[in-house]
């Protein structure tokens, strides 16, 4: 196969940017672009070696680093692999990565070095999937969760639901291919009772995806609030720098500001926003225009009041905006002498949390609330975990063939239409963790692979 | 001294329900066609249980029935109970069983030989086979015969280096004390193909007079029985009983205080044993905890007093069987006329061959039945209507005919076996088939019979019979869904007596029928305008309206199933050179050879990472 080149680290600036070629010329792309201290060349080391040089693009040198050899199959692809580790952030790494294609490499496709140890036998399936997931997971509980599919405990958990129905379903095949022996045939409760506790497992991984999505993904937080409650403070306190602009001048922040911080755990993709009021300044009211349709797009809405001061109109108008949406009332400057009536706000959000962003109190109580109104609180790492929408919809058409078995079992249709419905259950599941292949599935798959890993 | 005696388009090795249907399929097509068995007198025998069908077993047989073959209408002829088992169960697994004369079955199927137009049938061993320089192939027989054919049908059964195990006794022959295949299986090993041992057995036959009936509970056949045929006209009639009694535990005692006398568990048998068929002894050491294992006693036909005990298949010693068949109620004094035994024999891994049946490296040479690793009369003659009727289109410069899964259980029988092969002897069952909604044992013949005209072994006159039957349900279908049944005091009472909900209002005959609780029987009364038609018709209708949403859902599967199928694989790929398929997969289908990407998804050992290596080389290639 061609040899492929990619920056296999993520695309953010970073300490060391890692690009990874691979394929059957990988080591003399990399003998073409990298000059060893040691004076020998690359394609003469052995796997799982490393050699220390300079990396040059169109002969002039880009960067000092230190590039590792695999030797197929013992690579992450199956093939022969060479990666370069960068020191410099997002700029150097580009250019190695030029070098490399300008030396007979191409341009990895997205997920295509997973695809090749996929296709070389390096991986199955589900594996496949949660390296993909792990690539993309930014907090440390997404990561967790990644590892647990990689480990196999979502095919575990798929396995243990299908080979209960299989049981079953060979059961049922037993009974009618052997009617003239001693076979009991299996009661409707009996069945029943195999089917729906195959749909109560399926129907809590289907319930699990969304909380895991928000795991996995982080979520869009939005911070609104009338000017000067504070709103850029507790920016910065979640983001831990000075990225929004504090001043004591109502309307100071006039764009959305967007971050992503980690909140126990949980990526928040935060936009802070302009002062939701009425403003003739037109600069402003563009700023509350995009602060309103940040806010319709959140999944999270942190509304800021301030404690020190009674409810305003605008304060009020907040609450209808927020109606509907998963929102916290943050009650900031409670440092000051509490002027704001707190009951009304129970009554309009999920929950209420008293901080003081000056003094950097209530952030732990906030995450709480976070957690808990997000779901995720209780969301256990460890536990199995669906990855992605084609595992979604396997299981969405598993369960929806055994409500199909449920109800044929419960209008009284023959048992052949009962065991078909099962058997079509038994098969999505074991497409989800890649026992049958249609095209189909590993087209699905391979699109939704990102370049580097 | 060698003399040349004959040439035919076809030959087949083999009399028996593999090798029937072969030569009369063969000869049908406008082939001239050579039988040659071993004994004349037991062409089509039935070593084993005298009785065809049973659960998919019914299913292959009105296939057989729906493309031309004969197996249904001799056992029509010969068959002296009859039931439909699984009412109740589902119309997928309705399956046809009945119990068959065999003397008379035999009979039947020598005589069908003799009188097929262009068909020899010869008394013969074939004891050589081989390609001579002009192509053909040659046989040679024990007595110095040399025939040349253009296509070679090996349906060998149990014949082919068959040896018999009882007890410590063990050797060559072939069933029922007839004479082995000995010399055939050194020719075929020159030819290069893989043969393997495996096992089967049968039980004792004993004399009616020495079994007590009083003790076991009667088994009568049903009593509206429906023929395999489609071209039978009259049911068939019930003459005999079956009786049911059961082993108890001194039964059990006999067999483990003697399990170190069988050949099996003694280590004298190597041939693999069919797991869908245990010996008594294999039924006891395996489920220990059972306390009674269920037999059979089945009449072998009328005009003998011999019954055959099935269940009690045994390779014991016969003064063991002799012992443990005396302690079941009503076997108290019984008389064994025939002692059980277990027989090994060659066959071939079916892995060589392609679905046509032919083998992949022997152009011309085909396999059906016990040959090819089943086991089964259903089951060979199946294979042997498909082998004959692709060694005739071979002859004929025809492309093969392939049964797909989604048409049949033939289909279904052959991909797996051609496809991923058998460990032990194959047996078919309605699990084995993913359509089986759809492959019913009532509709075989909407399914195959358009076939069977088209390649010309179905007359036009049973195919207009199924034309007019074709157009009765689709006319019928449309009447049920537009008649309105008003409501009326008599049929709700039927409604609430067969506990489904009551109607307000006037319900279209089909809605009334979807209910699971109705049928058509029920509703006559309220259906003044229904036509006179067949039962058949009316059974088609309410299987349609009544599954129509699952059927729907498989035709989905079969189109899915399809698409993959359609992706032909070019023959003559070389797996070695294709990049990124592991060395399992290459192996694997370097030997099974699929001839598209849906077989070669089924092939175990083959993952979903090969199939999308061989889908994109496929791409790359233009293919």
């Amino acid at each position: 196969m061609s040899t492929i080149a990619a920056i296999s680290t993520g695309q953010a600036a970073g300490g060391i940017g890692i690009v990874r070629i691979s394929g059957e010329d990988a080591l003399a792309v990399a003998d073409r672009i990298f000059r060893p201290v040691s004076k020998k060349p690359l394609s003469s080391l052995p796997g799982y070696h490393a050699a220390f040089g300079t990396v040059l693009c169109g002969g002039v040198p880009v960067d000092e680093a230190v590039a590792l050899v695999f030797r197929a199959p013992k690579s992450y692809t199956g093939e022969d692999v060479v990666e370069i580790s960068c020191h410099g952030g997002l700029y150097v790494t580009r250019q190695v990565l030029r070098a490399a294609l300008q030396n007979g490499a191409r341009a990895a496709e997205a997920g295509e070095f997973t695809r090749r140890a996929f296709l070389n036998g390096k991986m199955d399936l589900t594996r496949a999937e949660g390296v993909m997931q792990l690539i993309a997971a930014q907090g440390e509980q997404a990561a967790q969760a990644a590892f647990g599919a990689l480990e196999g405990r979502l095919s575990g958990e798929i396995d243990a639901i299908s080979d209960r129905l299989k049981a079953t379903s060979a059961a049922l095949a037993a009974w009618v291919d052997y009617p003239d022996e001693d076979i009991d045939d299996l009661s409707d409760g009996a069945l029943l009772q195999v089917v729906d506790g195959a749909r109560h497992s399926l129907s809590a991984l289907i319930a699990r995806f969304d909380s895991g999505r928000a795991v996995r993904e982080g979520v869009d937080t939005v911070i609104v609030g009338r000017p000067n409650v504070g709103k850029s403070t507790l920016m910065n306190l979640l983001s831990g720098s000075e990225r929004s602009i504090v001043t004591d001048v109502a309307g100071t922040t006039r764009d959305v500001v967007e971050e992503t911080v980690t909140l126990g755990g949980l990526v928040l993709h935060l936009s802070d926003t302009a002062g939701l009021h009425d403003t003739d300044d037109a600069v402003e009211r563009i700023g509350v225009e995009r602060a309103r349709t940040a806010l319709e797009r959140a999944t999270l809405v942190l509304a800021v009041f301030d404690s020190a001061e009674p409810l305003t109109k605008e304060d009020k108008r907040l609450f209808a905006l927020c109606k509907g949406k998963k929102a916290i009332a943050v009650i900031n400057k409670t440092d000051l002498p509490q002027q704001l009536d707190s009951e009304i706000l129970n009554t309009v959000f999920n929950k209420v949390v008293p901080v003081s962003a000056k003094t950097q109190t209530g952030l732990a109580d906030l995450e709480a609330a976070v957690a808990e109104v997000l779901g995720t609180a209780d969301f256990d790492t460890a536990a199995p975990t669906l990855m992605n929408e084609r595992q979604n919809a396997c299981c969405r058409s598993a369960l929806e063939h055994l409500n199909e078995a449920h109800d044929a079992l419960t209008v009284g249709v023959t048992r052949d239409a009962v065991q078909v419905c099962m058997d079509a259950a038994i098969e999505d599941l074991d497409a989800l963790t890649g026992k049958r292949a249609t095209e189909s599935v590993v087209d699905a798959v391979f699109a939704q692979f990102c370049v580097g890993k | 001294m060698d003399y040349f005696a004959k040439q035919y388009d076809v030959a087949v090795i083999g009399a028996g329900h593999a090798g029937i249907e072969a030569g009369l399929a063969a000869a049908r097509l406008g082939c001239t066609v050579g039988v040659f068995t071993i004994n004349l007198d037991w062409i089509g025998n039935m070593p084993c249980n005298p009785s065809i069908g049973g659960t998919s077993k019914g299913h292959l047989v009105r296939e057989i029935d729906a493309l031309g073959g004969e197996m249904g209408k001799a056992a029509d002829r010969t068959e002296i109970q009859s039931r439909m088992l699984n009412r109740g169960k589902g119309p997928a697994v309705h399956s046809l069983r009945a119990q068959i004369d065999r003397r008379e079955y035999a009979k039947y199927m020598k005589h069908a030989l003799e009188r097929q137009e262009c068909l020899d049938v010869r008394q013969a061993e074939v004891i050589d086979l081989y390609r001579a320089d002009d192509g053909l192939w040659t046989l040679k027989t024990r007595l110095e015969a040399v025939y040349s054919a253009k296509c070679v049908v090996l349906a060998t059964g149990t014949f082919l280096g068959g040896r018999i195990y009882i007890g410590d006794v063990s050797y060559e022959s072939g069933p029922d004390g007839m004479f082995p295949a000995t010399a055939l299986s050194a020719a075929l090993k020159r030819l290069h193909i893989p043969l393997r041992r495996f096992k089967t057995g049968t039980p004792a036959r004993v004399n009616r007079r020495s079994v007590d009936f009083s003790a076991m509970e009667v088994q009568k056949g049903d009593e509206a029985t429906v023929p395999f045929s489609f071209d039978t006209e009259t049911p068939p009639e019930n003459k005999a009983d079956c009786y049911i009694t059961y082993t108890n535990d001194a039964t059990k005692q006999v067999i483990l205080e003697n399990i170190d006398s069988s050949p099996l568990y003694g280590g004298k048998i190597h041939g693999v044993g069919p797991r869908y068929c245990p010996s008594f002894e294999d039924k006891v050491m395996r489920f220990p905890d059972k306390e009674r294992h269920q037999l059979f006693v089945e009449p072998c036909g009328l005009d003998t007093e011999e019954m055959y005990l099935q269940g009690m298949s045994s390779s014991l010693p016969e003064a063991v069987q002799l012992q443990f068949l005396r302690t079941i109620p009503g076997l108290e004094h019984v008389e064994i006329m025939r002692t059980a035994y277990a027989i090994e024999y060659d066959c071939v891994d079916p892995l060589a061959l392609s679905p046509s049946l032919e083998f992949l490296d022997l152009e011309g040479l085909f396999g059906a039945g016990q040959f090819n690793g089943s086991s089964g009369y259903e089951e060979a003659a199946a294979q042997g209507l498909i082998a004959g009727i692709n060694a005739a289109r071979k002859v004929q410069g025809k492309d093969p005919f392939v049964l797909d899964r989604a048409t049949s259980y033939i289909g279904t029988l052959i991909d797996d076996l051609v496809t991923k092969g058998c460990a032990d002897p194959y047996r078919m069952m309605t699990s084995r088939s993913e359509y089986r909604l759809l492959l019913r044992q009532d509709n075989a013949d909407l399914r195959l019979t358009p076939m069977g005209h088209e390649i010309g072994l179905v007359s036009d006159e049973k195919y207009d019979r199924f034309l007019k039957k074709s157009a009765q349900i689709d006319a019928e279908r449309c009447r049920a869904e537009e008649t309105t049944i008003p409501p009326s005091d008599e049929l709700q009472a039927l409604l609430v007596s067969r506990e489904t909900s009551s109607m307000k209002t006037g319900m279209k005959l089909a809605e009334l029928l979807r209910r699971p609780q109705l049928d058509y029987d029920a509703l006559a009364p309220f259906d003044p305008t229904r036509p006179d038609l067949p039962n058949a018709v009316f059974e088609q209708v309410e299987i349609a309206l009544k599954y129509e949403g699952y059927i729907r859902r498989q035709e989905a599967q079969v189109r899915e199933m399809r698409r993959l199928e359609g992706k032909r694989i070019p023959e003559g790929i070389c797996y070695d050179s294709i990049e990124g398929l592991r060395l399992e997969a290459r192996e694997k289908l370097g030997k099974a050879r699929p001839q598209n990407v849906g077989q070669a998804s089924r092939i175990s050992g083959v993952s979903p990472a090969d199939i999308s290596v061989l889908l994109i080389y496929l791409a790359k290639e233009g293919y």
